[in-house]
């Protein structure tokens, strides 16, 4: 038990606190993130296995006239995914699964890397696709015949394999459930060309070229996948070579709105105990939208943070469901309850208290769970009704002109979780841009909200009664109007005017204007929606640093995230060389800014003065230097070696140094001045 | 078999050519012949109806699929062991050099079906035996002099004969040109498979104005044979819906002429696959609908994947000196006419993208973003991702540790779609435009 580790906690038979608590949790994202994908990718595959399906399937009956006559083109799907490269080797392999248990076995993916000409594609190709049989025993038949020829793969011997292939399981089809046999006499072959951009025309154009001439015995389908532009296409593949192809694009879902959604499945709900802090998410979302797009990265920063949080805060334990929670408080050590009165939220809560109770609270274990549940539960509902609201105010600034906050819900949920929302500029910006929306506008958006808080049950049930009140004031504001309308539209009527008469009846509606400057009807129920929503988010988007306990659920620590995710190798050497101290912790090396001290390693000191040098170094200058900063220490304890003999030595190091710079890349040598090494890198990193 | 004027048409000439010199079955033909022509001249189909309907031994290899030497080789000698063996004896035969190739040929040409007449050997685009070793060519050019058999080797190519002559000489083929089909000839050649429910002048007047669009542009057969079949459909719809007799030439013309011209924008040049024409066709939508494959040249970055893009931009089209008068906040009183007396006349966009260093790049980098960048782990491997993305390329080593050099390889209107997402304009910054 002692030893099982925290990968094991899930199997463990009567688990501790200790081993279970960031098993469950990790197991849960994992598992939903991955279901999350899926549906994501569904539409993407769906009509992918479409286009699949459909694309062979007049193989072998060619008796129609117009079949007969048509050039025979290879379908190809051109899959664009986007640049986040990182991502595709998922989608790839979850689109193979999704392949072969729908429309064929034969799968192939093919890497440019491994495919640097015809030869080799050819022989990774039917290794694979031999390798892809469903049954296992006719594949030892077919290895013994494949292994010898493995070293002379030609489309030829594919054709034979597919026919063998296709005669044996023709009649008695090895039936997977949904591969209907009676469709399937001929299942096609689908390629996988991972990375098209990498690939080289060569290579894609024999390609193309053999196996459109063994199209007709080998239903051969193309996948190319695609990270930029189908432009690509036609810049790798000359006219002559992609007429033989019949292709047709599919586009997967832009990373954005996938990060969208995922945020919104993962972090606003309340079904997934943990939270992170604005700090945390704005670095996730910054090297997601600054450097990767990479989904992938993104979930394994969120892991991350799941990891440290539950590594450093020992209060994490209560960071699970509200019911398990409540059954963990009740078992909490002494030392956990002293923990939880550390918190500083928790402090400041006690202090806000009647002075008995606080004495209670610090001295008494049972009292201290007991509003701890309390205290728990009402976090719970405080994050029920935040994301309400969130999502609500959401829906009223996201079609403002110029998004004051945001267009996408993750903006308006980091500036939320901020500060106060309200004191912010861009918020009264807001409210004053909604003070100006039509009406229709306003109505879309309080139909949306009301289906928001319906969604949720009996959450804030106040607040869906009077959104459906707007909505039937505005419904009945309609009908009012109407009637005024027709009533307004009868008397001005068609009459002809001339300057004079236009000029008259523009004043006079310009007075009309001025005298009724008082707000109708619809102006009014404006302002009383604006008010109503400026007291929701006042009322329930509290800052989550106001709640006390908010340390148990939410991880703050966005630095060490950072120094994990973003690390920087450069900065990272500079610190080393330029202040070793940082790393070696040794008091002798610490020296204030500047100076070189003569106690820290050679290269340290070689660094340092080559830091002074310009683009090109005088290496008889710089051993001069280095001689001078080493012996400055050594003078001083007597010499007991010779003159000479230390020179031999202080040349030695410097020359190691030189070369262990040149090794870490800051300087190489140069032919443009003899004795001279030229600088690689400037500025302070 | 249908008679071969039936079946080979407006290539009398050289079918005749071809027969001449065959000549009987038992004479010794022409050691070598190379036969060329342009892409659908009808040189592998006259050549292979010929020998077939001659009922002549031969046997008929694409050099593309032989990735190997030995491919070829044992290609050619097993089909003709499957020539002479009836029952189909499948003993496969290994073969790795010309050498074996030869003395192989001769055992299998023992036998007397094949000693008495002429075997033909035909290599089809023959212009991939130039990648292969250099003894190749010249052995198969004198195979009929080296086996001492009834042999003659064809080569069909795309290309003349003058590009194939090795440096140290060889036998001499004898060549035989295929000249381009004139537009007599393909309307000829294309009225002649004309659809079983429809009479013939009708598909001929169907491709006679197919070709008054297409033959200015493309004169592959077999690609306005497809675009024939494709558009066919359309031409008849006026006669299925009964609104135009068949003879109602100039309705139908008005029908299909601005259908044909808009094939020849988009699926003609694969913009939209055919099998998505024949589908808009049915539904009788309008093309302009369906984006075509150029359309989609938005790419999508990542933030600093776009200023890194730029800056490689700039590095590649700006001189190097001129950094300083663009990136430097106070880069002192340079005057701006004498600075700008362009020593070179042409634009570097004429000229295309130089070579940078890394460190150019990251120092304009750091110079046009407007926050402070860290040089970390991410900005280095999204450089990386950009070279594979065929955005940037690197050139000369891969040595990383020695100053990479790069190039920027997109074009200005990429950049300034890019440069527009981020509000920074780009035209500013160019050498070239000011």
């Amino acid at each position: 038990m002692a030893t099982s580790s925290v990968s094991k906690g899930c199997f463990v038979f009567k688990p501790s606190f200790k081993k279970r608590k960031i098993s469950v949790p990790i197991a849960w994202l994992s598992l939903h993130v991955a279901q999350l994908q899926e549906e994501l990718n569904k539409n993407l595959f769906d009509s992918l296995i479409e286009f699949l399906r459909k694309s062979h399937s007049g193989f072998h009956k060619s008796s129609d006239w117009g079949c007969q006559i048509k050039l025979r083109e290879i379908p190809t799907a051109a899959l664009i995914l986007g640049v986040n490269v990182t991502d595709h080797d998922l989608i790839f392999r979850s689109l193979t699964e999704a392949i072969q248990s729908n429309v064929t076995h034969y799968v192939v993916s093919l890497k440019a890397k491994d495919c640097p000409d015809i030869k080799h594609f050819l022989q990774k190709f039917v290794t694979q696709l031999t390798d892809c049989r469903g049954d296992v025993k006719s594949k030892e038949e077919e290895s013994v015949q494949v292994t010898q020829k493995k070293t002379h793969c030609s489309m030829d011997l594919l054709t034979t394999w597919y026919k063998t292939i296709t005669k044996k399981t023709g009649p008695k089809m090895p039936s997977k459930k949904r591969i209907t046999s009676s469709q399937w006499h001929c299942p096609p072959v689908v390629l996988i060309l991972k990375d098209m951009e990498s690939f080289s025309t060569k290579v894609l154009q024999d390609f193309i070229i053999i196996s459109s001439q063994h199209l007709h015995e080998f239903p051969l389908i193309l996948i190319f996948g695609i990270a930029t532009s189908p432009i690509i296409i036609h810049r790798l593949l000359p006219h002559a070579v992609s007429s033989l192809l019949c292709i047709e694009l599919f586009q997967s879902l832009s990373c954005k709105e996938h990060l969208t959604t995922i945020l919104d499945k993962l972090l606003l709900t309340t079904q997934f105990p943990f939270k992170i802090s604005e700090k945390v998410l704005q670095v996730l979302t910054n090297i997601f939208l600054y450097h990767d797009f990479s989904i992938q990265n993104f979930i394994k920063g969120l892991q991350l943070s799941l990891l440290e949080h539950f590594y450093s805060q020992p209060l994490s334990v209560l960071c699970c469901s509200l019911p398990e929670a409540k059954k963990r408080i009740n078992f909490l050590s002494v030392n956990q309850c002293e923990d939880i009165r550390r918190l500083p939220s928790f402090r400041r809560y006690v202090e806000k208290q009647a002075s008995e109770k606080q004495v209670a609270l610090l001295t008494s274990e049972r009292i201290l769970k007991v509003e701890t549940q309390s205290l728990l539960e009402n976090l719970h509902v405080y994050h029920l009704n935040y994301f309400l609201v969130l999502r609500c105010l959401h829906n009223f600034t996201s079609s403002l002109p110029k998004y004051p906050l945001g267009r996408q819900i993750r903006e308006l949920y980091c500036a939320c979780l901020e500060k106060n929302i309200w004191d912010s500029e861009e918020y009264g910006s807001a409210l004053q841009l909604l003070r100006m929306l039509a009406k229709d506008e306003l109505m879309n958006i309080l139909k949306k909200c009301y289906k928001v808080f319906n969604s949720s049950e009996k959450q804030l049930g106040s607040t869906v009664k009077k959104i459906e009140e707007f909505l039937a004031e505005f419904q009945n504001l309609d009908d009012a109007k109407e009637e005024e309308d027709a009533s307004g539209s009868q008397s001005k009527g068609f009459q002809k005017t001339d300057l004079y008469h236009l000029q008259k009846s523009l004043l006079e509606m310009k007075e009309l204007r001025r005298t009724s400057k008082k707000q109708t009807k619809f102006e009014i129920l404006r302002e009383k929606v604006v008010n109503f929503i400026d007291c929701l988010v006042r009322e329930y988007l509290l800052p989550p640093e106001t709640q006390p306990l908010h340390e148990v659920v939410y991880f703050s620590a966005a630095h060490t995230l950072r120094e994990h995710l973003n690390a920087s190798p450069r900065i990272a050497l500079h610190t080393a060389l330029n202040n070793p101290y940082y790393y070696l912790k040794n008091e002798a090396l610490k020296s204030e800014e500047g100076c070189i001290p003569n106690t820290a390693p050679d290269i340290c000191i070689a660094y340092k003065l080559h830091l002074e040098c310009s683009r090109l170094i005088n290496l008889v200058d710089w051993s001069e230097a280095f001689a001078t900063v080493v012996t400055a220490a050594e003078q001083m304890d007597g010499n007991a070696t010779t003159s000479e003999e230390r020179n031999e030595i202080i040349h030695a190091r410097f020359i190691r140094a030189v070369s262990e710079l040149e090794l870490l890349g800051f300087i190489r040598p140069t032919k443009q001045k003899t004795d001279h090494v030229a600088r690689l890198t400037w500025g302070g990193c | 078999m249908p008679p071969l004027e039936h079946v080979v048409l407006c290539r009398e000439a050289q079918v005749s050519t071809l027969q001449s010199l065959f000549g009987e079955r038992h004479h010794f033909s022409f050691p070598s012949i190379f036969i060329y022509g342009h892409t659908a001249s009808g040189k592998t189909y006259v050549t292979q109806t010929l020998l077939k309907t001659l009922e002549l031994p031969h046997v008929f290899v694409n050099c593309v699929e032989c990735v190997t030497l030995r491919l070829l080789l044992e290609q050619i000698l097993n089909k003709l062991s499957y020539l002479n063996a009836s029952e189909g004896c499948s003993t496969e035969i290994i073969c790795e050099t010309f050498n074996d190739f030869v003395r192989l040929f001769k055992q299998i040409t023992t036998v007397e079906s094949l000693k008495t007449q002429t075997v033909y050997i035909v290599l089809d685009k023959a212009e991939y035996l130039r990648d292969m070793e250099a003894n190749l060519l010249p052995g198969f050019l004198r195979l009929q002099e080296l086996t001492d058999r009834n042999v003659t080797v064809i080569f069909l190519s795309e290309i003349i004969w003058e590009k194939f002559r090795p440096n140290t000489g060889c036998f001499e083929p004898f060549v035989l040109y295929f000249p381009d089909y004139s537009i007599g000839n393909l309307q000829k050649i294309l009225s002649h498979d004309h659809p079983p429910e429809y009479s013939a002048d009708f598909y001929a007047a169907y491709i006679n104005i197919l070709l008054g669009v297409f033959y200015t542009v493309c004169r592959d057969l077999k690609e306005l044979r497809h675009l024939a079949a494709l558009n066919f459909p359309k031409y008849c719809e006026p006669v299925v819906k009964g609104e135009a007799g068949e003879r109602d030439t100039r309705k139908l013309w008005r029908n299909i002429e601005p259908h044909l011209k808009k094939a020849m924008q988009t699926v003609y040049l694969r913009e939209i696959s055919s099998s998505q024409w024949e589908k808009l066709q049915k539904e009788d939508t309008d093309p302009g609908q369906l984006k075509g494959l150029s359309a989609y040249t938005h790419v999508e970055l990542p933030y600093y994947s776009k200023f890194i893009l730029i800056a490689a931009y700039l590095a590649s089209y700006n001189p190097a000196r001129t950094d300083k008068r663009f990136f430097l906040k106070h880069h002192g009183k340079i005057k701006k006419t004498n600075f700008l007396k362009k020593h070179e006349k042409t634009s570097n966009h004429l000229l295309g993208p130089k070579s940078f260093p890394l460190d150019r790049l990251l120092a304009i980098l750091y110079s046009i973003v407007d926050s402070r960048v860290a040089p970390t782990a991410n900005i280095f491997s999204q450089i990386t991702s950009l070279v594979t993305l065929q955005l940037l390329s690197l050139v000369g080593h891969d040595d990383q540790l020695d100053g990479p050099k790069y190039k920027c390889t997109v074009s200005l209107d990429f950049i300034r779609a890019i440069a527009r997402t981020v509000n920074f304009d780009i035209i500013k910054y160019l050498y070239d435009f000011l």
